[in-house]
């Protein structure tokens, strides 16, 4: 029996309802549990001596001092920690080329960039460990650094790893058509150099792990603030040289992510082997400074591009070549060529045309490693594509609604699969800029931009069409060699009472993926959501799964939970048709009660059924199944990636004297599929946008041609408050996968990936007039002074 | 760490309404006593350096960083957390807000969020959208994008001038 997801009125219908978070009430009560809130006895504390330079070689370090603060238990250096904790190396086979040396726990000989973790310092309280930390003496000897991206690969350049020959970590090229004979020949060319800055996440909880040695039971527990929970298990157990059922990680509370905890961190791997060395609990939270300075950094490329259109506004051709550099090491074991590679799959993506070229150029400089952070790639690719397609249709004089509209794919025409290789089930792009223009009323705004304008007051309007990339398969990490799984499970199980409990592999970081595993448990069953119970976030517990990243919670968690919950659906019917002798299929679970299908006439409440089965299962006849848990998988074959589709317009005014930008409104409509809590959707794209706005306004990360970061606390690295944003507005098409039962695809990053192109595109329509022009993120007040000419210096 | 750090301080406060009385090292932050020493794990400490409000608790009735703050300066004080003014009830219609408008995601910033607000609601009136955002300015939130939390704190500043008018 399938779902009729189109019958609002339908039995137990809570997918596609907004059914409040099983968890909120936890956290705003402050009853959360977040691994800093937790506490061992025997408990240590780690704090970490840091390189504070770009590239030195690591001579004597004495630990005398530090070994005479009281409550210092041990200090451990690279060469003590490296002797129980084997390197690793961030490579992915299907990414060709793809090159970096061995990465130790701490620093061993040699330090990358400021901030890598070179010393331990173990004590009984944390500021007793950095008390000690800040005695420890390190004799560095400074090597020339690698800081400019540009030059990285130039000969007369420093190479940063010897053995690696060159600072080139990854390049790829992808070519399809003609782009050279098609940009000889095209009516117009345009071209355009973009930048985006060097970013990070910033979670409000920093990164924290708590490990726990138990030599009694030969096992490793750890407490991790992460996303995917199964992933550490596999890298601790193997650099630890533990069996991997051995390991065991449970996640509970985890204050933000946004892709910084999906990965692993030299300070996190070393405490976990300092809690081996030691046999005791020991904790290890980062501070802001280490946050800043430690955790992944993203979003660092400079890209020239070019697009080439003809006399109707039809693109005919797109060039890119993007650079990034990722610091001194690709980051294990995801790597830090996704981003480029992600670039070269999505630039020129809503659009049907012929002839594409993209190359991504990766190397390695002496800075805090980058790595995948929301949205991967999506904005970068977004903002050239749509700044291209906003650039081309300037000098055509046509509207930017209009090109796009002569360039998007029609709705109709799916599947198909674009120039950059990448293949689309089904997507919206029509009707979603329809609905958008709509929402935001475009002509109306465009009449008050254009009255305004007469006042002196410059406002702009900017639209960015984007896919996004859900719901990834093997394709994405697994055919490269990790072991990180797009498989992802759910167990379902009734209790006597006939309520119920879900354990899934996925995880929740505040988007909502309990709530929206009991509404698909609790429609799948036939109970009422608060009858749910969710459990995730622990190794030992939970089926085997990916965790959440790539926006796959919904569309890979959620299936696997529909499948699960039917299949106990079925069995509960089963063992029911046997207690009322009539066929399992003539029966039907609502709201809690076993009930005749057809007249809806209630037969057994489930908590008699659980009664019976798990108390006087004496009284059923003998043979008949009673397997009230049961287990489904789910993994995605037809396509490699679910793509989505979604178009965002910004409104603001940008105050030609000072520079400031003034954001007015925002509006996004996007097509995630089927939606299973509208109110979750919306906020997850919401706080994506708002992401994405920071971006392009505020966040940077700065460092000096020595590789020493400027900006390494709240105060100096800006990201969005509340004051400065604007009320959003957001809207959906629903374009349901063919792959699931369920039809959903992931909305977590679409907000991210399409805002800072919008707010780009913006601000040159307001400044066209004037004569001006921004392509460099974020668009600060003397970015955009400097580009009207007020700046000259 | 010089020695005044070490030094220990005794101090004498209420805590949510209970007395309490500790010996304190005098570099000890309000915020870790509160969590280390109290367990009062529902202030959080986000950056401790006073830019992010995720510890931001009550202190006299004003709120405070829980970061800049120390232990030995609330000798004498009333200090409220988010466990207190949870359990007193004073702020149930904001927190039922929260959840229903799902005004929080990963759950960091809210304790110091709530307190923040709470401050916000005690001047009575209903604020206008900018002055709530205005005033939710010393307290990040990564995950929502705060329109959902000038919508709940708008619904209970309303709801509250409702009630007083009815």
């Amino acid at each position: 029996m399938t779902i009729s997801f189109g019958n609002p009125d339908r039995p137990n219908s809570y997918i596609g309802k907004t059914v409040p978070r099983p968890n909120a009430p936890r956290l705003v009560q402050g009853r959360g549990k977040y691994v800093d809130d937790i506490v061992l006895p025997r408990m240590a504390h780690v704090a970490f001596v840091r390189s504070p330079h770009a590239h030195a070689t690591i001579g004597a370090i004495d630990t005398a001092g530090a070994k005479e603060v009281k409550g210092v238990l041990r200090i451990f250096t690279g060469a003590e920690i490296a002797e129980v904790c084997t390197p690793w190396v961030g490579v992915l086979a299907h990414l060709k080329g793809l090159k970096s040396p061995p990465q130790h726990a701490l620093a061993v000989d040699r330090a990358c960039w400021v901030g890598e973790p070179v010393v331990a310092v173990v004590a009984t309280s944390r500021a007793a460990a950095e008390e000690a930390a800040a005695l420890v003496d390190v004799d560095y000897d400074p090597l020339p650094v690698v800081t400019d991206m540009m030059s990285a690969l130039d000969a007369d350049t420093p190479v940063l790893h010897a053995d690696m020959g060159d600072n080139l970590a990854f390049r790829r090229l992808h070519e399809e058509g003609d782009v050279d004979g098609v940009m000889a020949t095209a009516h117009k060319v345009v071209s355009a150099r973009f930048k985006t800055a060097r970013h990070t996440g910033v979670t409000l909880e920093p990164r924290s792990i708590l490990a726990d040695w138990n030599p009694a039971e030969q096992q490793l527990t750890t407490w991790n603030a992460t996303q995917a929970p199964h992933m550490i298990q596999t890298v601790l157990a193997t650099h630890l040289g533990l069996p991997e059922g051995r390991v065991r990680v449970i996640c509970d509370d985890v204050g933000g992510s946004y892709g910084i905890k999906v990965h692993v961190y030299p300070d996190e791997v070393a405490t976990a082997a300092i809690s081996k060395i030691m046999e005791r609990p020991v904790k290890f939270v980062a501070d802001r400074l280490e946050s800043f300075s430690t955790d992944i950094h993203a979003r660092d490329h400079e890209i020239e591009a070019k697009i080439a259109v003809d006399a109707e506004g039809r693109i005919l051709a797109i060039d890119v070549d993007d650079w990034t550099a990722i610091g001194a090491y690709s980051v294990y074991p995801r790597t830090s060529a996704i981003e480029g590679n992600q670039v070269v799959n999505l630039c020129g993506g809503p659009y049907d045309f012929a002839n594409y070229r993209a190359q991504t150029t990766v190397v390695f400089q002496n800075k805090t490693p980058t790595c995948q952070y929301r949205a991967v790639g999506h904005p970068i690719a977004v903002a050239v594509t749509e700044g291209l397609v906003d650039l081309a249709a300037a000098e055509l004089g046509m509207d930017p609604v209009e090109i796009r509209r002569r360039n998007m794919y029609a709705d109709d025409v799916y599947p198909v699969t674009s120039p950059a290789k990448m293949k689309f089930e089904g997507l919206s792009h029509h009707a979603s800029l329809n609905k958008l223009l709509e929402l935001m009323d475009y002509d109306g705004l465009r009449a008050e931009q254009a009255a305004l304008r007469g006042k002196g007051i410059h406002r702009g309007i900017g639209i960015a069409s984007f896919i996004e990339l859900t719901n990834p398969s093997p394709f994405m990490y697994g055919i490269g060699g990790a072991r990180i799984s797009a498989q992802d499970g759910c167990t379902v199980r009734m209790d006597p009472d006939g309520s119920l409990v879900a354990l899934s592999g996925v995880t929740e970081q505040g988007q909502g993926t309990e709530a929206m595993l009991s509404q698909i448990v609790a429609e799948g069953v036939g109970v009422s959501p608060d009858r749910v119970r969710v459990i995730t976030g622990d190794t030992q517990v939970t089926p085997y799964g990916g965790g959440t990243w790539a926006s796959r919670g919904a569309g890979i968690g959620g299936e696997a939970a529909l499948q699960s919950a039917r299949a106990l659906r079925g069995a509960i019917l089963e063992v029911a048709g046997a207690m009322l002798q009539s066929p399992a299929e003539a029966l039907d679970i609502r709201d809690g009660q076993v009930v005749d299908a057809a007249s809806g006439e209630v037969r057994m409440p489930l908590e008699e059924l659980g009664r019976i089965v798990y108390f006087r299962g004496d009284t059923l006849p003998k043979g008949v199944p009673r397997e009230l848990v049961q287990t489904r998988h789910f993994i995605t074959s037809d396509y490699p990636f679910a793509f989505t589709n979604g178009v965002q317009a910004s409104y603001l005014e940008v105050d030609t004297e000072t520079g400031i930008v003034t954001l007015l409104k925002h509006w996004c409509v996007e097509d995630c599929g089927r939606i299973i809590n509208p109110q979750l959707v919306d906020e997850q794209i919401r706080g994506g946008i708002v992401q994405g706005l920071g971006g392009a306004l505020f966040e940077e990360i700065h460092y000096d041609a020595e590789g020493q970061l400027l900006n390494g606390s709240m105060a100096d690295y800006l990201v969005p408050m509340a004051a400065e944003m604007p009320d959003m507005v957001v809207g959906h098409v629903e374009t349901p996968t063919m792959e699931s039962e369920l039809g959903a695809k992931g909305a977590g990053e679409a907000g991210t990936a399409g805002a800072p192109a919008a707010v780009m595109n913006a601000i040159n329509d307001a400044l066209r007039p004037l004569g001006g022009q921004v392509t460099a993120m974020p668009f600060t007040p003397e970015r955009i002074l400097r580009a009207l000419g007020r700046i000259t210096d | 760490m010089s020695d005044a750090f070490r030094d220990r301080i005794d101090i004498a406060l209420t805590v949510n309404g209970e007395p309490v009385e500790a010996r304190v090292p005098a570099g000890r932050h309000l915020v870790d006593f509160l969590r280390l020493d109290l367990g009062l794990t529902g202030s959080h400490a986000g950056c401790e350096h006073g830019v992010c409000g995720a510890c931001t608790v009550k202190v006299d009735g004003e709120a405070v960083r829980g970061c800049l703050m120390l232990a030995a300066q609330a000798d004498g004080a009333e200090v409220w957390t988010l466990e207190g003014l949870t359990q007193s009830g004073v702020i149930r219609d904001l927190q039922d807000a929260f959840v229903a408008r799902n005004a929080l995601q990963c759950g960091y910033c809210t304790p110091g969020m709530l307190t923040s607000i709470e401050e916000l609601l005690n001047r009575g009136g209903v604020p206008e959208r900018a002055e709530i955002r205005e005033h939710l300015s010393g307290n990040y939130c990564r995950c929502t994008g705060y329109e959902a939390i000038v919508d709940a704190v708008e619904s209970v500043a309303r709801a509250r001038a409702e009630k007083g008018a009815a």
